[in-house]
């Protein structure tokens, strides 16, 4: 077993896994973090999206023991401490930008991380930004929507 | 999907990931950003017994530019490709391939050096760093040699990498004339079916997917050099070739494929 310290939602948090151990896995299982899905298994579909020291990243393709040291960041880390929403979920919420929910937390932490890494995106832009995410239900025109919308770039 | 158990090591400089590697022998394997090889220890097509873990190598995340050449250190991330305002300047092409890499998460992850090293015929990056005539610097326990990009790749998933060799630094011309990516993919975030690469205004042309390794088009090059117009030498892309056979097409489409964006991409690259 290897210890690992990592900074969870703006807390410290000690564990010890084995080096296999994927990120995704250590955030649920270990830390009860269960917002964080696991879909396709295989870095393809972004359910699993977390942010690692602030960019995204898929949390399946991902080792526990490389992220001892940093920052991770889960959807349950997002809203404000009095239950405000993060701005990105207010817009998912206000959009309709989700069905079944299954794909919704990786969604929205790929879209934070979007939005803070291309300023000024066009639908264009926001479709081709979150091709590593897929969403099953909606057809995706609701979720653009709302990410344009978190971007200040209209979508209304 | 669990991959099979094995030992970690965190490399604290690059000799220190050579010495492991020396020590381990061919069960340990180098990991960097991990997006090719997790998920291939995933599916259980690589099952090392030791990991080395080099990601933390933050002095090989660089990109320098002067004289001529721009140097990337091995562990850059393909975000900090498609991002960089200097390799924007210096070299265009390689920051324009670096963004159509997979998804904005498997960039922000992968790193240069770690998809020359995993050599996938179907990745973008290898075969850009072939069409730009790029080297390859890897260091042994006997100190750094550099490769160039036309002779490193030596087949599927293989190249002349010794198993104790590591990639430190990528290095490409600063680019002078015309270039051009063509990536044709039916889904989101694929891989390529075919690619194509143009630099230096047809001085340098390379495919991606048609064969066991990145290939550079020599025949596309000679017949430009030759006088050959762009459609003239794109007609002999494939020529030679063995394209592989899979579900996304079969070898006498991606020939097909290869001509077609070969003409493409030299146009967009300014050659008529």
């Amino acid at each position: 077993m290897t210890a690992v310290t990592l900074t969870v939602n703006g807390t410290e948090r000690s564990l010890d896994v084995e080096p296999r151990t994927l990120l995704v896995h250590a955030l649920r299982d270990d830390l009860g973090l269960t917002g964080t899905n696991v879909g396709c298994d295989s870095s393809s579909c972004g359910a699993c999206t977390v942010l690692v020291d602030g960019q995204s990243a898929k949390s399946c393709t991902m080792f526990a023991v490389q992220a001892d040291g940093a920052d991770i960041t889960t959807i349950e880390g997002v809203a404000d401490a009095d239950g405000t929403l993060h701005p990105m979920q207010q817009a998912f919420h206000e959009h309709h930008a989700l069905q079944c929910g299954y794909c919704t937390p990786g969604m929205v932490m790929a879209a934070i991380s979007l939005v803070e890494e291309y300023p000024g995106l066009d639908e264009g832009g926001v479709r081709h930004g979150l091709e590593g995410n897929l969403c099953r239900c909606t057809g995706y025109q609701n979720i653009v929507d709302a990410v344009l919308a978190a971007a200040g770039s209209g979508g209304d | 999907m669990i991959p099979a158990a094995f030992d970690y090591e965190v490399a604290e400089s690059a000799d220190h990931a050579i010495s492991l590697l020396g020590e381990h022998g061919d069960d340990a394997k180098l990991l960097a950003g991990g997006h090719s090889l997790i998920p291939m220890m995933r599916y259980r097509l690589a099952t090392p017994s030791v990991l080395v873990d080099v990601g933390r190598l933050d002095d090989l995340r660089y990109i320098r530019t002067g004289n001529g050449t721009v140097s990337i250190g091995a562990l850059t991330r393909h975000s900090e490709l498609e991002h960089s305002a200097a390799l924007a300047e210096a070299c265009p092409m390689l920051a324009s391939v670096a963004a159509l890499v997979g998804d904005p998460a498997v960039r922000h992850r992968g790193t240069l050096g770690g998809t020359i090293a995993h050599a996938d015929p179907a990745s973008d990056l290898p075969a850009a760093v072939l069409a730009l005539g790029g080297t390859i610097v890897a260091r042994g326990p006997g100190g750094s040699r550099e490769i160039a990009a036309t002779d490193f790749f030596t087949g599927y998933f293989e190249s002349v990498l010794a198993d104790d060799e590591m990639i430190t630094e990528v290095r490409v011309p600063a680019s002078s004339g015309g270039w051009n990516y063509q990536k044709f993919n039916r889904r989101a975030q694929d891989w390529a079916i075919v690619g194509v690469a143009v630099a230096g205004g047809g001085a340098g042309v390379s495919l991606v997917n048609m064969g066991s390794t990145p290939i550079r088009a020599s025949g596309v090059e000679a017949a430009l050099a030759g006088g050959a117009s762009a459609a003239e030498a794109a007609g002999v892309a494939a020529d030679g070739l063995e394209p592989p056979d899979d579900l996304n097409a079969d070898a006498e489409y991606r020939s097909h494929l290869a001509r077609v964006l070969t003409e493409r991409a030299l146009n967009a690259a300014g050659v008529a």
